[in-house]
């Protein structure tokens, strides 16, 4: 496991190809590109065209920190003290989703509008 | 491939470390670090602006309309916002690119690249700038109100694409103090070019930020 100090500094470098990076930099532009379209041509039903674009842009997401970022190429330690704390975010928004809703319905009852 | 008991293992074994868990220089795990913590601001900005959206009663403006452009007699939707999300998935290709020549210790490259992110970052903050000053002088949108509907939009609109702009700014300037002791041959000196890794995270990081309010408060 151990290679001295050069290789612990810099373990993240795989030396990709210069290709990898162009591809992903490609796929960013077509995921955007379809995103986009979506909303142009208002795909419908709405609950679909939502779907497509979350995806995409979870998809995105993915490709910028494996490939940009290098995660995929780090340790497992650093790769999980890095993804799992934002899973928390979910809570955040299980619990900011209904109250939103909730809000709107005593709104509407109390203010009449 | 590793299954999940083999990577449970890997995990306690680093984690289980007696001095150093992350095995990286420590200007990188501090930029994790630090990006960990400002995903935790820009998901917040986030679910906060659902709660808001949900919660209005008035119908939210659609961004379609809002941020058309018109060209010609066709009014098309969202076509400032596409070539701001170009412009920015741009700069971050040219800073792979960057942060590829740097790990082959190429110096003129490097600065090259990174030079042309920084361009490109500044184009962005340049159409963001034009964008805000649209929204405020000709269609009348505050903070607090606008005429297209639902007040909390100003709120969401300028707080969340505000504070991204500002990230932008802060790396642009960042990324130029790199190419800068890329070119006074810091580097080389120090036998080490991570520090351009390192400032490749946070530009990448500004990018994906991007890709969620791109999402979710532009098309969604």
């Amino acid at each position: 496991m151990e290679h001295g100090s050069e290789n612990l500094t810099h373990r993240g470098e795989q030396h990709q190809p210069i290709g990898v990076y162009l591809l992903v930099w490609g796929l960013l532009f077509v995921l955007s590109a379809l995103s986009y379209l979506l909303d142009y041509f208002e795909v419908h039903p709405l609950a679909l065209r939502r779907f497509l674009i979350a995806a995409f842009a979870f998809l995105k997401a993915g490709l910028i920190v494996a490939y940009f970022m290098h995660l995929r190429f780090e340790r497992v330690g650093l790769v999980y003290a890095v993804l799992l704390p934002p899973l928390l975010l979910l809570a955040l928004v299980a619990i900011l989703l209904p109250e939103g809703q909730y809000v709107a319905e005593v709104r509407r009852l109390l203010l009449g509008r | 491939m590793q299954g999940p008991i083999g990577l449970f293992r890997s995990l306690a074994q680093d984690w289980g470390a007696d001095l150093q868990a992350f095995r990286v220089v420590w200007a990188k795990a501090m930029m994790w670090i630090f990006l960990v913590s400002d995903s935790f601001i820009f998901g917040s900005f986030l679910a906060g602006y659902a709660a808001a959206r949900l919660a209005a009663t008035e119908p939210w403006p659609e961004p379609a309309k809002v941020f058309a452009l018109h060209l010609g007699e066709r009014e098309i939707p969202l076509l400032l916002i596409a070539i701001m999300t170009v412009v920015l998935i741009s700069s971050s290709g040219t800073m792979a690119i960057a942060v590829y020549h740097a790990y082959n210790k190429n110096r003129p490259y490097t600065a090259f690249f990174l030079s042309l992110t920084v361009l490109l970052g500044l184009t962005f903050v340049s159409m963001q700038a034009y964008e805000w000053i649209h929204l405020i002088r000709d269609l009348g949108f505050r903070p607090w109100g606008n005429p297209m509907g639902a007040p909390q939009f100003g709120a969401a609109f300028f707080t969340i694409t505000g504070f991204h702009g500002l990230h932008v700014t802060i790396g642009a300037i960042y990324l130029a103090a790199v190419a800068i002791r890329v070119l006074q041959g810091i580097y080389d000196r120090t036998g080490s070019y991570v520090g351009v890794e390192v400032a490749g995270l946070y530009w990448h990081f500004v990018d994906l930020v991007w890709v969620f309010i791109f999402a979710f408060f532009y098309l969604f």
